[in-house]
């Protein structure tokens, strides 16, 4: 009786580690920036070609939105993004990965602008160093400078009411 | 029929493994330098698409990182350790081909033995019994 039930009990475990691995997503590499202060760049505005840097809004809480053109998940984040915009105070400095300057003011004019500051990256080196590995990517910086969170991928409703707006409520209360 | 064996055999031919997908020219100051470049290349992983190295995958975050590895290499004079850092602090472990042993990878590490020393205790289980079986057989 126990030596015939032997394989059974093998499959059904084999069957339940799979299970478990096709629920993980292998293009969320967790990153290791999490807690870490924001790296520093210094990059043209692109309407006003003003240098940029993230120290200027030491103080404040802030969401930094990779984006491009050419990226197809980037439309359908927009959306959310110019919605979220609309409601809430919080900058959104958009980085513009890989791009060139008349693309990306052509797609934010389509689109809707949800940035308060775009700055761009054209040889994506700013986006080396905030580790990033495909568009979109966002992270939200607190008041200190930190990273708190990043996502990877297109945001979503959901992921705005689930993830983003605790987040952002919870660095409001602390002390700046 | 000739012929066709001369075609089979062309075809074949041009299925040939392209290890390297790198195409850039980079100029380096010394053969260490080169040296260190194509072991780093090989050691750390694209993160676009994840089954390969730096020097296998086109991908332009591929090609960038490579440029940022020889610029690291050639411009600030950096060590291996020290563009692994970078790479790990940016990107974290994953970045690495080869993970480290560290707690969490030890499954990784001594699996597969586990597995051997498994699969040889059955083996040595199912030899005994089948001694017993033939002498009792006798």
């Amino acid at each position: 009786m126990k030596k015939q039930s032997m394989p059974l009990i093998i499959f059904g475990a084999l069957v339940i580690v799979l299970a478990i691995g096709l629920t993980l997503d292998p293009k969320d590499v967790p990153s290791p920036l999490i807690g870490k202060p924001a790296s520093e760049f210094s990059l043209p505005e692109l309407y006003t070609q003003e240098p940029f840097s993230p120290t200027q809004l030491q103080g404040e809480a802030w969401i930094l939105n990779i984006w491009a053109s050419w990226c197809v998940s980037c439309r359908q984040e927009h959306e959310v993004l110019v919605e979220f915009s609309e409601k809430y105070p919080t900058k959104i400095v958009g980085l513009n990965y890989k791009d060139t300057p008349e693309e990306a003011k052509a797609w934010l004019k389509q689109f809707g602008n949800p940035y308060q500051i775009t700055v761009e990256d054209q040889q994506g080196r700013a986006g080396i160093d905030w580790g990033v590995y495909g568009v979109p990517e966002t992270f939200v910086i607190d008041k200190k400078g930190i990273i708190r969170h990043k996502f990877t991928g297109p945001i979503t409703r959901k992921r705005v009411n689930d993830e983003l707006k605790p987040l952002l409520a919870q660095i409001d209360k602390e002390p700046s | 029929m000739k012929w066709l064996r001369l075609l089979l055999i062309s075809v074949l031919l041009s299925f040939q493994s392209q290890s390297f997908a790198a195409i850039e020219t980079y100029q380096f100051d010394n053969v260490e330098q080169e040296e260190a470049y194509k072991e780093l290349i090989f050691e750390l992983r694209c993160l676009v698409c994840q089954n390969q190295n730096l020097a296998d995958s086109n991908a332009e975050l591929a090609q960038d990182l490579r440029q940022q590895v020889y610029e690291m290499l050639t411009k600030q004079n950096a060590g291996k350790d020290e563009i692994v850092d970078y790479m790990v602090a940016r990107y974290g472990e994953f970045v690495m081909y080869k993970p480290p042993v560290e707690p969490n990878t030890y499954l990784l590490w001594v699996g597969p033995f586990l597995f051997l020393l498994i699969g040889l205790w059955i083996l040595i289980r199912i030899i005994r019994s089948n001694q017993q079986n033939n002498e009792l057989d006798k």
